[in-house]
């Protein structure tokens, strides 16, 4: 029998959650977790070389001014433009993270989305970000979900899987928890929200859900999956309160890169300039941040 | 080491806080004839915030003629419209003073800054401004060919744990019928309802309407005695109202209490069960426990008795327990030491009787009054712990095997004030509901209160009911 979800009191709790006050030291201690925790991303129609240049270089060093600001975990990116970060990121801890099996709808053949999958691994992917058939899922072909994803896992080897529910379409919590359900069991080393692609991404409701999906999942058989929150996650105070949710559902040792990431482009921008604002006490225009 | 513990967040809205405090009668500040004061404490931090004024028999007479004279003069002739004038403005008030009034509640009572927020000073304003919207409305709450007329003066006893949202339960719908009002906070919690006072005054309310009279036990008794006072309205112990509804036998007094409780509430193996373990937290943590309405006895289906006490062994290692006034605080301070005394020996006897005690691992704070979050598992329907009233932060854990005994022993209590069921089945949760005996029942949710939803209890939690029309009905003549 799968878990169910009752929305009410879940967006209650979320709802009490995101109410936590997040100041000072903490403040600043959640931003660098953030920052560190964070998959740069860019995935879009007109990605070009040269903007993956540029967003690599930002991720090693997301403000050259403030010295002590740490690198990015990743950057997440489409398979063709792996070897460019690859090249950019070399010898460096940031990771590659690319999209794979047909993102962001994953309606092609298995060959393809397999062929996509390998084709990112081949170009040097350290990681890699799948979505799951959504179809299959909500016309309740549940088998044929969780045995793609282990295929995937399979041709991913150890290269790390983050498996995206894409949960703005799966309609309900009772189906977001049974989608994460079914990707743990898979063998996702990550599970992830969203691709960012749709109307709804991200929200913290669901991100409560994931968390208890990951929490029982490592209960029943020690091991401990990760979570990756992506979509819609703009500013400092969404992601302080995604931390509290990892705090207070998995617990701090969750507070890693391994085991959770949010994947944002222009988070990072709002979490300098808050981080800043700590550490000078006034805020600085946008200008002073390189862009991207 | 903690990577990313919570720094300090403590409110830092000042509440003004008179040095002494006289009586609220005929819409002025005046000196006990007693001459005496007693000391109202932050039990948070056990220091004097204020002197009270200690109200005696001749202080109450006081405050009775002066509702007396008001309810004649003023009050019961005045156009209801321009009643709901008043009741609206004072409405505005407390949501335009919301913050500070949410900070003099923590002092004052030791409960969380985010509940006082959040839910007291808000819903208190809800209930001013919900029947302020009645006042001209009234004979749509009679039966047909009855007329709504007020009672006339109304004495209303107010309880520790939600000390101004209690006094706006009484306060609202007896103004809106065109009663006049002596109100007494409770001894440990004075402050609010005195502010409350202050708010009336500014909002030009006529002298003697509402009459603020501060004390103890001896102060409520001389209200329920005096031979003036035609409604007493209760919200208290249990022992205490039986005493109350001695006292007015007889009399032609009207009368409603609201008294204590031991709440069944009832989990199912099928339940949401992540949900259902925040309802239960929520159900006994929710203001330390200090709620009559509490879910203090949680039942659960004996399948899902591991789960259930894994979980919530877990939880309430995340519940953050400390200074009331910092907005991170989910569990505030213990009322008074002598709240702390009962809780403590009840918890005691739930040990002595065999009962196993699982608590949250914190550090208390060195000074002030505090319990850390507990439950019980391996209690027996006949242990202390199940059946009286602990009024803490403390849970008794029973089992059950079949929806019927899960009613049986539901209901297997004095009391009847409130329950709870957590299934995802909703014909099992109707089912259920009905077969309980007490006044509110939460289905997949607890401690829900909204003004126009009436409650109060069956039994020895009670009879009457506040909020909704069927409040409004206990301050009318019929």
């Amino acid at each position: 029998m799968s878990v169910t979800v009752d929305a009410v009191m879940l967006e209650t709790r979320a709802g009490s959650l995101a109410k936590r006050s997040i100041k000072t030291t903490t403040k600043v201690a959640g931003i660098r977790l953030a920052i560190q925790c964070m998959d740069l991303t860019t995935l879009e129609g007109k990605d070009s070389e040269g903007r993956v240049r540029s967003l690599c270089a930002k991720a090693l060093h997301p403000a050259p001014h403030l010295p002590d600001v740490p690198s990015v975990a990743a950057v997440c990116i489409y398979p063709n433009l792996v070897p460019v970060a690859k090249e950019a990121l070399r010898g460096t801890s940031v990771k590659v993270a690319s999209v794979a099996t047909a993102f962001p709808s994953g309606l092609s053949s298995m060959e393809v989305r397999l062929a996509d999958t390998l084709s990112a691994i081949a170009a040097g992917a350290d990681e890699i970000d799948m979505v799951i058939d959504r179809g299959a899922f909500l016309a309740g072909r549940y088998r044929e979900v969780h045995d793609e994803i282990v295929a995937v896992k399979a041709a991913c080897g150890p290269v790390h899987l983050k498996v995206i529910l894409e949960t703005g379409e799966l309609g309900s919590y009772d189906a977001v928890r049974r989608a994460s359900d079914l990707a743990l069991e898979a063998g996702a080393d990550f599970i992830k929200t969203s691709t960012g692609k749709v109307g709804t991404n991200a929200t913290f409701p669901v991100a409560v859900t994931m968390c208890e999906a990951i929490r029982d999942y490592a209960r029943r058989t020690g091991r401990r999956a990760g979570l990756k929150v992506a979509g819609g996650v703009r500013t400092t105070k969404q992601a302080m309160t995604y931390l509290v949710i990892i705090k207070e559902t998995l617990g701090e040792s969750w507070l890693t890169p391994d085991l959770f990431r949010i994947g944002a482009s222009s988070l990072l921008d709002d979490l300098l300039m808050q981080y800043e604002k700590e550490l000078t006490g006034h805020y600085a225009g946008r200008d002073y941040f390189p862009m991207d | 080491m903690a990577i990313f513990e919570y720094a300090p967040a403590p409110e830092t809205t000042q509440a003004a806080i008179r040095e002494q405090y006289g009586l609220f009668i005929d819409g002025k500040w005046t000196a006990p004839r007693t001459g005496q004061y007693f000391d109202t404490v932050n039990p948070a931090t056990e220091e004097t915030l204020a002197r009270i004024a200690y109200a005696g028999e001749e202080d109450v007479d006081r405050a009775v003629r002066a509702a007396r004279k008001a309810y004649d003069k003023y009050w019961r002739k005045m156009r209801p419209a321009d009643r709901a004038k008043y009741i609206y403005r004072i409405a505005r008030a407390i949501t335009e003073r919301s913050r500070e009034l949410a900070v003099l509640e923590t002092m004052d009572g030791g409960k969380p800054i985010k509940e006082s927020r959040d839910f007291d000073v808000p819903l208190a304003a809800a209930h001013f401004f919900y029947y302020a919207g009645w006042a001209d409305k009234l004979e749509w709450a009679m039966r047909a060919g009855e007329e709504p007329k007020p009672i006339g003066v109304a004495g209303q006893i107010v309880p520790w744990n939600f000390p101004l949202l209690m006094a706006a339960w009484k306060l609202a719908p007896a103004l809106a019928c065109g009663n006049t009002i002596v109100l007494k906070p409770a001894e440990t919690t004075p402050l609010t309802a005195l502010a409350l006072a202050q708010i009336a005054a500014e909002a030009d309310l006529p002298p003697g309407v509402l009459n603020v009279v501060t004390g103890d036990g001896a102060t409520g008794a001389a209200l329920v005695g005096h031979q003036d006072v035609d409604k007493i309205a209760f919200t208290g112990s249990t022992e205490v109202g039986k005493a109350i509804q001695r006292s007015t036998a007889g009399t032609g007094k009207r009368l409603t209490l609201e008294l204590g409780g031991k709440a069944a509430h009832i989990v199912f193996a099928d339940a949401p069960m992540d949900q259902a373990i925040e309802g239960v937290v929520n159900g006994i943590y929710f203001n330390q426990g200090h709620v009559c309405c509490a879910g203090s006895r949680l039942l659960v289906e004996e399948s899902a008795h591991e789960e259930i006490v894994v979980r919530l062994t877990d939880r309430i290692q995340t519940l953050r327990l400390g200074n009331p006034l910092d907005k991170n605080t989910d569990v505030g301070a213990i009322n008074s030491k002598m709240q702390l005394d009962k809780i403590k020996e009840l918890v005691g006897s739930g040990v002595d009787e065999g009962a196993t005690l699982v608590q949250q691992s914190c550090v208390l704070p060195e000074r002030g009054y505090f319990f850390p979050a507990s439950f019980f598992t391996n209690v027996q329907q006949s242990h202390r712990i199940a059946r009286e009233e602990i009024f803490g932060p403390v849970l008794s854990i029973l089992t059950f095997r079949t929806p019927e005994e899960a009613v049986e022993k539901a209901n297997n209590t004095p009391y009847g004030l409130s329950a709870g069921i957590w299934t995802d089945k909703g014909s099992k949760n109707m089912y259920i509901a009905q077969y309980l005996r007490a006044g509110v029942v939460w289905c997949n949710t607890f401690n829900q209160f909204d003004p126009s939803s009436p409650f109060g209890g069956y039994r020895e939690s009670g009879f009457g009911r506040e909020g909704g029309v069927h409040g409004l009905r206990e301050y009318l003549a019929h």
